[in-house]
C-alpha cells in the first residue's frame, strides 16, 4: 500500500487546483456556448429583418434607386390591394392544416401505440418523402390530378366528379397538395408527444371508470397538446407563406399572398410593396401563434 | 366513507393464463374474503402481478373464472368493475392537479359532491392543502399516498395493490406499511396487495399466499407460514432456514422420530411412513449453539466455521460432520455464552420447532382458518 500513495496523492491536488476555477468560468460557459447562435441569427435574422424592414418604408423605382421615406401608407397599400389573397393564404393554410391534423393524429397515434415491430418501418415511411426535392413532389401531383390523368376518369367514371370536372388549378389541388407536403410535419411532433405517454397511465384510467374515448379525451389527448401545438405550427406558418403548391396545382387567379411577395420581389420589382407584405404576414401569423399556444394552454412553447 | 358497496368475497378459480408457450399463472384457484388484507407473495416472474391484473381487467384470463361475489367478472371491461388499483410506480395523470387526480374516477361516475369527498380523502392520506400540486411537485411517498387517495376514494369492494411501496426508499417503506394497514382497518375494504418483499407482506397481511411458478405454494397467516412452512421454497423464500434430509424411524405418541446421518431427531405430528424419506427444517433463530447443557431434544454436534456479530444478534455458521452447514443466530441478550471458531458445539432445538417440508404437489391448498391475530 505505501508503495501505491504517492502516485495516488497528487490527484487530489489536482481537483483542488480545478476547484476554483469553474466559479469564474462556468458563469461564462452559456454564453460561450450561445454565441455562435447568436452570431448566426444577428447575421441571418437581425440584420435582414432590418433590412427588410427599412425597404419596406422606401420610395423611389429600380431606375432611380430607392430612398428611405418613412412612407408607412405602402401597407396600407399593400393590404387594400392584396386583402383576398392574404385571406386565401390563411383560410388554405388553416384547412390544410385541419386536414394534416385529421389525417395524421390517428397516423401518429397508431405509430406509437398499436404499430409494435413495424413502429420504425411506418416513421420511415412519413419521413421518406423528403428523400425527394419538395418542388418535385408537387409537380409529380400535377402530373396525378391533370386532367386527362387516371384520378379524374375515376371520380369521372363514378360521378363524384362531373363530365368537365376538373381537379387540377382548383383550390381543393391546392389544399390538397398543402396537406400533402405538410402531413410529416404534422406527424412527427405528434408522434413523439404520444410515444412518450406511459401506457400505465391508459390502464389507470380505465381502472377509474374512463372508457376508451373518455380515456382518450382526458388523457391522451392533454398529454399530446404539445406535439399538437408544435405540429399545427410546423404547417400552418410555412403553409400560410407557401407559393409553390398554388403556383403548380392552381390558378394564378386564386394565387396566395406567398406568389404575391414571389411576383413583387423578383417580377414586377416592386421592393417595398413585397417587404411590408412580408411584415403583414410575420406579424399576421405571430398573432395567430400566440392566441393559439395562450388558448391551448402549452405555455412552456412560449 | 360513503360505502354504497358491500364487499365481497374474490374467488380466483382454476384461472391459467398464458403468454404465448410462456404459463404464467396455472390453474390458480384462490379465495380471498371480504375485509381482508390479502398478500401475495413471490419473486418476479411468479405471476402475481399477472394474477392482480386479471382480477382489475388489465388481462384477460386463457381459462378459469373470477367470481366477485357472486358476480362473474372474468370478462368484464376494467372500467366496469367495481375495482380499483394502486399501480406500481403508481401512474398518477401528469397533467392533472392532485386534486383532479382523486377526483378522477368519481367524475367518471357522474358523483355529487366531489370536492368534499376529495378533500376528505385527502385528509385520509394526510395530504391537505397539497391539492392544487401536480403529481411532480410531491416526493416519492407523497405520490404514493395520493395514488392510494384516487383509488379509495371509489370505495371499490376490492382494492389492489401492485408493489405499492416498491420505489420508496427502507424507511419510508416501513412507515407506510403501517400507514397501508391503518387505512385498511380504518376502511375495511378488501386489499390485495402483491410483494415481492416478505417483510412486507408478514407485516401488513392478514393472510399471505405464496407464489411459484404461477401457482399458490402455500397460503396462511404470517406467523403461520413462517412457523411451520410446508416447503422448502416457501421456508427459504419467508426468512432462512436449515434444512435436513432423513429418514422416517418411526411415530413415539404424536412425535416422528427421523434419522438424519445417524442422529435422531424429532419433530412433532406424524409425517411419513416408517422408512420414508423426509426433510426436517428449523429456522436459525430456534437453535442454540452450546458447548454445555442444552436439555433439548434434536441437536446435532459440528464445529464453528464463522460467527458474526450485527448487533441485534450473534450468527453462527456450524459445520456438521457430513459437510452440511447450519446457521444459528443468538440474540444479543447480554446474558450468552459466546462460542468461538473452531469450537465443537451442540446445535440444539426443540421437536416442536421442527417443520417438515414436502413437495409442492403434495400440499394441500385448503385456506387454513386465518388465527385471529
Amino acid at each position: 500500500m505505501t508503495t501505491l500513495a504517492p502516485p495516488l496523492a497528487p490527484e487530489p491536488e489536482v481537483e483542488d487546483d480545478e476547484g476554483p476555477l469553474p466559479q469564474g468560468r462556468r458563469r461564462w460557459v452559456p454564453y460561450l456556448l450561445l454565441l455562435p447562435g447568436l452570431a448566426w441569427l444577428t447575421v441571418f435574422f437581425v440584420v435582414p429583418m432590418l433590412a427588410l424592414a427599412s425597404t419596406s418604408l422606401q420610395t423611389g423605382s429600380l431606375g432611380e434607386g430607392y430612398r428611405l421615406t418613412w412612407r408607412f401608407a405602402t401597407y396600407s397599400d399593400a393590404l387594400s390591394t392584396y386583402g383576398g389573397q392574404f385571406l386565401r393564404s390563411l383560410l388554405y393554410a388553416g384547412t390544410s392544416t385541419l386536414l394534416t391534423l385529421l389525417i395524421g393524429y390517428p397516423l401518429a397515434y397508431a405509430i406509437a401505440f398499436k404499430a409494435g415491430r413495424y413502429r420504425n418501418l411506418l416513421l420511415i415511411l412519413v419521413v421518406a418523402p423528403f428523400f425527394t426535392s419538395f418542388l418535385i413532389r408537387t409537380l409529380a401531383w400535377k402530373i396525378i390530378l391533370s386532367d386527362d390523368g387516371t384520378v379524374v376518369s375515376a371520380l369521372q367514371a363514378v360521378h363524384l366528379l362531373g363530365e368537365n370536372g376538373r381537379l387540377l388549378a382548383t383550390p381543393a389541388a391546392v389544399i390538397m397538395g398543402l396537406t400533402y407536403n405538410f402531413l410529416p410535419f404534422m406527424v412527427l411532433p405528434l408522434y413523439a408527444s404520444l410515444e412518450k405517454i406511459d401506457g400505465r397511465l391508459h390502464e389507470a384510467a380505465q381502472d377509474l371508470y374512463a372508457n376508451a374515448a373518455t380515456t382518450f379525451r382526458r388523457v391522451t389527448l392533454p398529454l399530446s397538446v404539445p406535439g399538437l401545438v408544435a405540429g399545427t405550427l410546423l404547417t400552418f406558418i410555412p403553409a400560410a407563406g407557401d407559393y409553390v403548391n398554388v403556383q403548380f396545382l392552381g390558378t394564378p387567379q386564386s394565387s396566395m399572398i406567398g406568389t404575391v411577395i414571389q411576383s413583387r420581389f423578383l417580377t414586377v420589382l416592386d421592393y417595398p410593396t413585397a417587404a411590408a407584405l412580408s411584415f403583414i404576414l410575420m406579424a399576421t401569423v405571430l398573432v395567430m401563434v400566440v392566441l393559439y399556444v395562450r388558448k391551448v394552454g402549452a405555455k412552456e412553447l412560449l | 366513507m360513503p360505502s354504497s358497496n358491500v364487499s365481497a368475497d374474490l374467488h380466483i378459480q382454476q384461472v391459467t393464463k398464458r403468454f404465448g408457450t410462456f404459463t404464467a399463472v396455472d390453474d390458480l384457484t384462490l379465495t380471498v374474503p371480504a375485509g381482508s388484507f390479502f398478500a401475495l407473495l413471490g419473486p418476479s416472474g411468479c405471476g402475481k402481478t399477472t394474477t392482480l391484473r386479471m382480477v382489475a381487467g388489465l388481462e384477460e384470463p386463457t381459462d378459469g373464472t373470477i367470481l366477485l361475489g357472486e358476480q362473474d367478472i372474468t370478462r368484464l371491461r376494467p372500467y366496469k368493475r367495481p375495482v380499483n388499483t394502486v399501480f406500481q410506480s403508481y401512474a398518477l395523470f401528469p397533467h392533472l392537479s392532485i386534486t383532479d387526480n382523486v377526483a378522477f374516477g368519481l367524475r367518471r361516475r357522474g358523483e355529487k359532491q366531489v370536492d368534499s369527498k376529495v378533500e376528505a380523502m385527502l385528509e385520509l392520506v394526510e395530504l391537505s392543502g397539497y391539492g392544487k400540486r401536480k403529481p411532480a411537485q410531491l416526493s416519492g411517498g407523497q405520490q404514493q399516498r395520493v395514488a392510494l387517495a384516487r383509488a379509495l376514494i371509489n370505495s371499490p369492494q376490492l382494492l389492489l395493490l401492485d408493489e405499492p411501496l416498491g420505489a420508496l426508499d427502507l424507511k419510508l417503506r416501513r412507515s407506510m406499511q403501517i400507514e397501508l394497514k391503518r387505512i385498511q382497518t380504518e376502511v375495511g375494504i378488501t386489499f390485495v396487495h402483491v410483494t415481492h418483499d416478505q417483510e412486507e407482506a408478514m407485516t401488513m397481511a392478514d393472510t399471505i399466499a405464496v407464489m411459484n411458478q404461477g401457482r399458490v405454494e402455500q397460503l396462511g397467516s404470517p406467523a403461520e407460514l413462517y412457523e411451520h412452512p410446508r416447503t422448502k421454497y416457501v421456508a427459504n423464500f419467508l426468512g432462512q432456514s436449515n434444512c435436513f434430509e432423513g429418514t422416517v424411524v418411526e411415530h413415539v405418541g404424536d412425535v416422528t422420530a427421523v434419522d438424519v446421518h445417524g442422529t435422531r431427531l424429532h419433530l412433532t405430528g406424524r409425517h411419513g411412513a416408517p422408512g420414508r424419506a423426509i426433510e426436517l427444517g428449523v429456522r436459525p433463530e430456534k437453535a442454540v449453539a452450546t458447548t454445555g447443557e442444552h436439555g433439548m431434544a434434536n441437536a446435532v454436534t459440528g464445529t464453528v466455521v464463522d460467527v458474526s456479530f450485527t448487533g441485534l444478534s450473534t450468527q453462527y455458521l456450524v459445520r456438521l460432520p457430513w459437510g452440511q452447514e447450519v446457521s444459528v443466530f443468538a440474540q444479543n441478550t447480554g446474558a450468552e455464552h459466546r462460542v468461538l471458531v473452531g469450537e465443537d458445539v451442540a446445535v440444539a432445538w426443540r421437536p416442536e420447532h421442527t417443520f417438515a417440508l414436502g413437495a409442492p404437489e403434495t400440499v394441500s391448498l385448503e385456506a387454513p382458518a386465518v388465527a385471529a391475530r
